[in-house]
């Protein structure tokens, strides 16, 4: 599947691809076949390819989700060959390569499949409930202007960074496609760690993950039982650690409301 | 004819906006939520500004066209934001912030305005860091810095390479806390395709639902759009694939001028192009530059070679050659010209030949490949994806491409149009970086717009207008945009032509990028001025657009933006036509100094250019307001 990546010349390839014409309709899988592709291509390019090709022949495209096309919107969203974001650890859809697969293979291309992301349109889900769950908490309350000097907290190095490797989740919801329980509990420890980590998460850092947790269960994701496709699906390669702290500050902040002064 | 008037207040620059803002008018706490404030936008600029109109008592309505606030292109800026703390005890001031800035920006910006830009920087990143934003940091847990273009003391604060990533989601977390506790309504998906005037102000937006197709109304006091810039005009550019210039289009529509137009800016430090299928360009930190060496090889015969088969002696590090005492950290657009140059001299390099090497070999024999990895890691780590090739044992191979546009809707000081009650923030408006930006810059201009000024600016605004009076939708003006609006998409669906959205985009591309790209001729911008309208006919002729507008309908998106692009384009080459002298980003072969350099025309040209609307078909007016400079004595812009 993986191929050698140091081969030049043009392939052809067959996408099989998930369409769906609304979030009611009954979806089926159509295959398109794709020929002398530069290995260099993206495979969101070969997407774009492919509609090209639909368009001109006044067939509706693919839709598919997609934006920076760098890896770091968080918008792309397929799953490639039953993998999210393809057979690469640690990048986005949009950073998969038509030099990843073999002349003449047959890739499977669906949208992600999970009850808190419904389809909306072929590969495109809705993902809102990542936002609800954020509003829920997923912030330190600062009004504008009311901050103190930026270095009046110094903050030791190693956690400013452990909190940077939280920060980097890029809200795609791969963790909930890849989970079997569609949970986003790494999502949410990332967001729940990073703030825990810093010294201006304090005041709030009980009820924020107790708000937070309620609030994605509320929304029907899955609990963590513990096998960690998240992390491995994961195009930014975020820890499930931050599962474990999670848990620990779930636990903390149950067990300090129970004796609330 | 519009007015132009800066409405910049009277007294010294220090002290201009610290004044301004103790007169301004208020709007008491019990009457800020009979207030609608309208925010079109969720980027850096939009979402710091909808999440503080919120905090501060005003009903907001925010629309993004992406699904989460959290999508905006700010997250792609990797590099940093400036701000004047002087933590590294470098000499770094308000002042010297504010010299750069404008120097940077080759004296065709609003000296006020830099001015009050550098003052904010500070309270910025305090208001980050409160936030919860991951700065880097020394062991110590003081705050870290790096050098960027155009300056010569440490003033940008990172977040690795993904500073606008954790900026963004600063500013979508304050927005999802006042999402939260409903002083936001948010709107997802939702795409502006009309601003509605009321009595010549501006009173509502149309908008298009695009999961549903459904098209709405909504009503307010006043529209803050922060929409971002146009660079995908030339549809390969260092822009998300769905950014675009709709809103700020239809406004200009609709009577707010569109100032320095011309004014891109092209980033030396992209990845080469590698095909016709390609749909975007990816940038390499400017912050590359700090460690890596820019050369191209002194004999045209050596492109071919492996570039570490050419000795030292047949390099040439042409930027540390021209620019001694800036070096390889000269600014964006003199490094985007000299890589141009260069391979017009047929010294380009990679399969292509436009390419220059980009050389880390120094800077890992100096530090360790370890170090290097650790401050530059995840670049090398993008390079390795999309080329195939390790920066750590081949130089990387790189070219400018365009990534950021200067020139918007023009604003006064307020930041508001010539059309009363609608704003224009960030990247969206013309007002901070003249002719060029300075890399790291413009992060700070979206978080003191959002943050720090449209705040104070738009509520000395809205205390103008009586508590309680927001037009219904049921106004005649809201019905007649609807119409607009249902009858473009229609025009669209209808044409039933034989080429693609992408195919027209491409070809209007390729005439932007030659002919008001890098470098311009007068010729050549007659040439695009031919061009344009032409295609802008066959577009309308031969466009295909698969699909209903009832229902997600992408071909439709982006067929409704690229309509723009094909109007807007036609404004930049008249606008780059008319400017005759060079600045900043804005070359004209026909104005230079000897040895390449810009040549200004402060005489004649020292004014922002803002394009007025006449109507289908008809030449737009050309505006003027006069740039005066009284603190900063204007120059010969140079980095030798």
């Amino acid at each position: 599947m993986v191929a050698d990546t140091s081969s030049t010349k043009n392939i052809s390839l067959t996408l099989r691809v998930w369409r769906q014409a609304g979030p009611q309709a009954e979806g089926s899988f159509v295959n398109y076949k794709a020929t002398d592709l530069n290995p260099n291509m993206s495979f969101l390019e070969l997407l774009d390819v492919i509609n090209d090709d639909l368009e001109r022949r006044n067939e509706e495209p693919i839709a598919f989700a997609h934006d920076c096309r760098e890896g770091i919107c968080g918008t792309c969203s397929l799953v490639i060959d039953g993998k999210p974001h393809g057979p690469h650890d640690g990048i986005a859809s949009c950073q998969t390569y038509v030099r990843s697969f073999k002349d003449g293979d047959v890739i499977v291309v669906e949208p992600y499949r999970a009850e808190p992301f419904p389809i909306q349109k072929d590969l495109i889900t809705d993902r809102s409930s990542f936002d609800t769950i954020q509003q829920a908490g997923g912030f330190i309350s600062v009004r504008t202007g009311s901050a103190c000097d930026a270095n009046a907290n110094p903050i030791p190095k190693e956690h400013a960074d452990l909190a940077m490797d939280a920060a980097a989740c890029i809200g795609c919801g791969a963790c909930v496609a890849a989970c079997k329980n569609s949970s986003a509990m790494l999502f949410v420890g990332a967001k729940v760690s990073q703030f825990a980590l810093l010294p201006q998460g304090q005041p709030e850092r009980d009820s924020r993950v107790l708000n937070m947790v309620a609030k994605m269960d509320e929304l029907g994701f899955g609990n963590c039982s513990n096998q960690y496709e998240c992390s491995a699906a994961c195009p930014k390669l975020i820890s499930h650690d931050f599962i474990a702290k999670l848990n620990k500050e779930y636990i903390g902040a149950t067990v300090r409301s129970a004796f609330k002064p | 004819m519009a007015t132009l008037n800066s409405n910049i207040p009277p007294g010294d620059l220090p002290e201009k906006w610290s004044t301004y803002k103790a007169n301004m008018k208020l709007v008491n706490p019990a009457n800020k939520r009979k207030y609608k404030v309208i925010v079109v936008g969720a980027g850096l600029a939009g979402g710091s500004t909808a999440a503080t109109m919120a905090e501060l008592g005003y009903r907001v309505d925010c629309f993004v066209f992406h699904d989460s606030p959290r999508r905006a292109h700010s997250i792609a800026a990797q590099g940093g934001i400036n701000a004047a703390k002087n933590y590294q005890n470098d000499g770094d001031s308000v002042y010297r912030l504010f010299y750069d800035t404008v120097k940077g920006g080759d004296y065709r910006s609003r000296e006020s305005n830099v001015h009050r830009l550098a003052e904010v920087s500070a309270n910025i990143i305090d208001q980050c860091v409160a936030q919860g934003v991951p700065f880097a940091r020394e062991y110590g847990g003081l705050l870290a810095n790096r050098s960027f273009g155009g300056a010569q003391v440490s003033r940008t604060f990172y977040a690795r390479g993904q500073t606008g990533q954790q900026l963004l989601l600063g500013a979508y977390s304050a927005l999802s806390k006042m999402i939260g506790s409903g002083g936001v309504k948010l709107h997802a998906n939702s795409e502006m395709l009309e601003l509605v005037l009321v009595d010549g102000q501006a009173k509502g937006i149309i908008v298009r639902d695009l999961i549903t197709g459904e098209v709405t109304k909504h009503a307010a006091d006043c529209v803050v759009m922060a929409t971002g810039g146009y660079g995908n005009v030339f549809n390969l550019s260092t822009y998300a694939r769905n950014s675009n210039a709709t809103a700020a289009w239809r406004a200009y529509k609709k009577g707010a001028c569109f100032a320095n137009p011309c004014y891109t800016q092209i980033h030396p430090t992209c990845i080469p192009v590698s095909g016709d299928y390609q749909s975007k360009l990816t940038l390499m930190s400017e912050s590359l530059r700090n460690d890596g060496r820019i050369w191209v090889p002194k004999k045209a015969v050596d492109c071919e070679k492996d570039p570490n088969d050419i000795p030292e002696e047949d390099r040439d590090y042409y930027l540390e050659r021209i620019y001694p005492s800036f070096g390889n950290l000269a600014p964006r657009d003199v490094a985007s010209r000299a890589a141009k140059r260069m391979c017009d001299e047929g010294r380009g390099v990679g399969p292509t030949k436009l390419g220059v090497y980009l050389d880390f070999s120094d800077a890992i024999n100096r530090l360790g490949a370890d170090t290097v990895r650790t401050r530059y890691g995840n670049l090398f780590d993008i390079y390795k994806e999309i080329t195939n090739e390790s920066a750590y044992e081949t130089p990387m191979r790189i070219f400018p491409a365009v990534h950021y546009t200067m020139g918007g809707l023009w604003v006064d000081y307020n930041l508001m149009s010539n059309v009363p009650g609608l704003f224009v923030l960030g990247e969206a408006n013309f007002s901070d970086h003249g002719a060029n930006r300075l890399g790291a810059s413009a992060l700070m201009q979206g978080l003191a717009d959002g943050y720090f000024v449209a705040p104070y600016t738009v509520g000395n605004y809205l205390a103008t207008q009586k508590p309680g009076s927001t037009p219904s939708t049921d106004d005649p003006a809201f019905k007649e945009a609807t119409d607009k609006v249902n009858e473009m998409t229609q025009r669209l669906l209808n044409t039933r032509g034989k080429e693609t959205v992408a195919h027209f985009h491409k070809r209007l591309g390729k005439i932007m990028w030659d002919h008001c790209g890098m470098a311009r001729t007068k010729e050549g911008l007659e040439e695009a001025l031919k061009l344009i309208p032409a295609l802008r006919e066959e577009f309308w002729a031969n466009v295909n657009v698969p699909g209903s507008d009832k229902s997600l309908n992408q071909a439709l998106e982006k067929a409704g933006r690229l309509a723009d692009f094909l109007e807007l384009g036609e404004l930049m080459c008249r606008d780059a036509l008319t400017r005759e002298e060079s600045c900043g980003g804005h070359f004209r072969e026909e104005y230079q100094h000897p040895d390449g350099e810009c040549l200004r025309d402060d005489e004649n040209f020292a004014h922002v250019a803002a394009w007025e609307y006449q109507g289908e078909g008809t030449v737009p007016n050309r505006l003027t307001e006069d740039l005066n400079y009284e603190t900063v004595k204007m120059s010969t812009r140079s980095y030798k």
